[in-house]
């Protein structure tokens, strides 16, 4: 079996197809083992069917995100974690339009993907997973996890790194005795920093771990204009189009919610 | 007065604590300078029942939570500013993680908020600060709160606004029939007002304790959670389930119930890691509500 040392991992998708796109052809460019993905592959963008066939095609490994286990199985809601009335009605929106534009093949697909993967990547135990380790749509932000929770995720998964994603916003934090927690990032939307892009992260074992944040930029006037096209709500354009959350904010700790805008 | 916590006779669920995730620390014992009217533990200018928590005491238990590996820590009283330690306990605990403190907005000095602002910035952690306002008038809020406390409060949320922290404003639903939303809109109209174009919000149930049980009412004989009740029913909603509560006594289940005595879990926090039965009326809000002390950041962990 190849060993692995130089992998690509994607966050959240949220049907943003065209952002995936452009990150396979990037990853494979960079010469990456193998490439991930932790997970909510629906909700937010438009057309949620055609992000599947481009991961199959590509071989990207999936894990199943709080939303890719409501939509498979049929739960009422995508159990975000929002505790905002005004969140959870933006979310109301995209997951009904996804669980109506996501075929049953592909949403008894997402029913069968891992909460978690174990992999040995170089001298690395990694545990890839959604939110974190032990909940899949636990929120770890950089400004409100302690080094010592995340010395205590580590140590009592296994694990010498931890990656999700689940928060929309990347970050790396480098523990005691060379192990690491890093949240990827995410496909699905920009990252509340005023920029179009969206991101991912390339991992290397050797010499020692090293994580590389990488922008992707994507065709997002052609994402929004077709989420017009489908009626998904104007704030989710604009969010596109800015790259500022209008939408979400209530789960932002201080520090992240001050560098956005709204 | 303190009115005692009866412990329930009949038979109560126990809840194991699954990780302690969130430490809290009565900074501010019970000593408050005001004296609101729902208070579930009755704080008030005269009230010395549990004192404040000095630095060094915080420095132990912050030194304890390492090793258990604890995620948050949040700050209550009373009113934590009364306490003279309480602006060099923020910034030592923002060396080890995030913080949060509860505080009634009113008793703000400048030259405090100049230095958590630095504290904040040089930290890769967040300092929360909650403000309670309990209406979006003066008129609905004075009566509960005291009179002039609603000027008040906004003059500090200016003041938090104008040293770069934006306070979670929380609002006690001081009925049962109180519309969530209406009173969302209205405090994102006062506080647009002065100048917080981007408030956050969080509305919280009253517990039936203390100072609320003569304004409101007691908890009625079947408001209580029994074994039945954990049945399907997801224990990360509760408090106990990922909390302690460090005051000067010890360590206690969680922060409304240190005046009860079987909430005395220990001097220590790893006395205190121990199951919990549900034996208090209190527990049925918690039950209820899910979580209702932490930060919306920490999630709903109810899925």
């Amino acid at each position: 079996m190849l060993e692995l040392n130089r992998i690509a991992v994607f966050g959240g998708i949220y049907s943003n197809y065209l952002a995936l796109d452009a990150a396979v052809l990037n990853a494979q460019q960079q010469g990456v083992d193998a490439l991930y993905c932790l997970g909510d592959l629906g909700a937010f963008g438009p057309y949620p069917e055609r992000v599947f066939p481009l991961l199959h095609e590509h071989g990207v490994q999936c894990i199943q995100g709080n939303y890719d286990h409501s939509i498979g199985n049929g739960l009422a809601d995508c159990r975000c974690g929002y505790t905002d009335p005004g969140d959870n009605y933006f979310a109301r929106i995209s997951y009904e339009y996804t669980f109506a534009h996501t075929s049953p093949e592909h949403r008894t697909w997402m029913k069968s993907l891992p909460e978690q993967l174990p992999l040995q990547f170089g001298r690395y135990r990694l545990v890839l997973c959604h939110g974190s380790p032990r909940k899949t749509n636990e929120f770890l932000w950089e400004s409100t996890t302690s080094t010592h929770f995340l010395d205590h995720l580590a140590a009592s998964h296994g694990a010498d790194a931890i990656l999700a994603t689940h928060t929309g916003i990347k970050w790396h934090r480098r523990l005691a005795n060379d192990r690491h927690f890093v949240n990827v990032g995410v496909l699905g939307r920009p990252e509340n920093d005023g920029r179009t892009n969206v991101w991912y992260a390339i991992l290397e074992a050797r010499p020692s771990f090293r994580v590389e944040f990488v922008p992707v930029a994507y065709d997002f006037r052609r994402l929004a204009a077709e989420m017009r096209s489908e009626k998904l709500p104007d704030e989710f354009i604009e969010t596109v189009l800015t790259g500022w959350w209008t939408t979400c904010l209530e789960v932002l700790p201080a520090k992240e919610r001050r560098r956005g805008r709204h | 007065m303190n009115i005692p916590l009866p412990i329930l006779d009949t038979p109560a669920p126990v809840v194991a604590l699954s990780h302690l995730d969130d430490l809290w620390f009565q900074v501010g014992g019970t000593l408050c300078n005001l004296e609101c009217r729902h208070c579930f533990i009755s704080c008030n200018p005269h009230n010395h029942n549990f004192s404040f928590l000095n630095l060094e005491k915080v420095r132990r238990a912050l030194e304890e939570s390492v090793p258990l590996g604890v995620k948050e820590y949040y700050f209550t009283g009373g009113e934590p500013f009364l306490n003279p330690d309480m602006v060099p306990i923020l910034e030592l605990t923002l060396q080890y993680g995030p913080a949060t403190v509860l505080t009634n907005g009113t008793v703000f000095r400048e030259e405090s908020l100049t230095r958590l602002s630095r504290a904040d910035e040089a930290s890769r952690y967040s300092l929360e600060f909650r403000v309670s306002i309990d209406g979006f008038t003066a008129a609905d809020n004075d009566p509960i709160r005291g009179a002039g406390t609603f000027d008040r409060a906004l003059r500090g949320v200016r003041q938090l606004l104008a040293h770069g922290f934006l306070p979670i404003i929380t609002v006690a639903r001081m009925s049962d029939d109180a519309d969530d939303e209406r009173l969302l809109e209205g405090f994102v109209q006062t506080l647009r007002s002065i100048g917080y174009d981007r408030p956050r919000l969080k509305i919280l149930p009253v517990l039936r304790l203390g100072a609320e049980v003569e304004r409101g009412r007691g908890y009625r004989t079947e408001e209580c959670v029994t074994p039945e009740m954990m049945n399907d029913f997801d224990q990360s909603r509760l408090l106990c389930h990922h909390s302690r509560m460090v005051t000067d006594r010890g360590v206690h289940v969680c922060p409304i119930l240190i005046e009860a005595p079987d909430a005395w879990l220990g001097a220590t926090l790893q006395e205190a890691l121990i199951a919990y039965p549900l034996r208090h009326h209190a527990c049925y809000t918690c039950y209820q509500y899910g979580a209702i002390c932490a930060n919306p950041s920490s999630g709903r962990r109810d899925a």
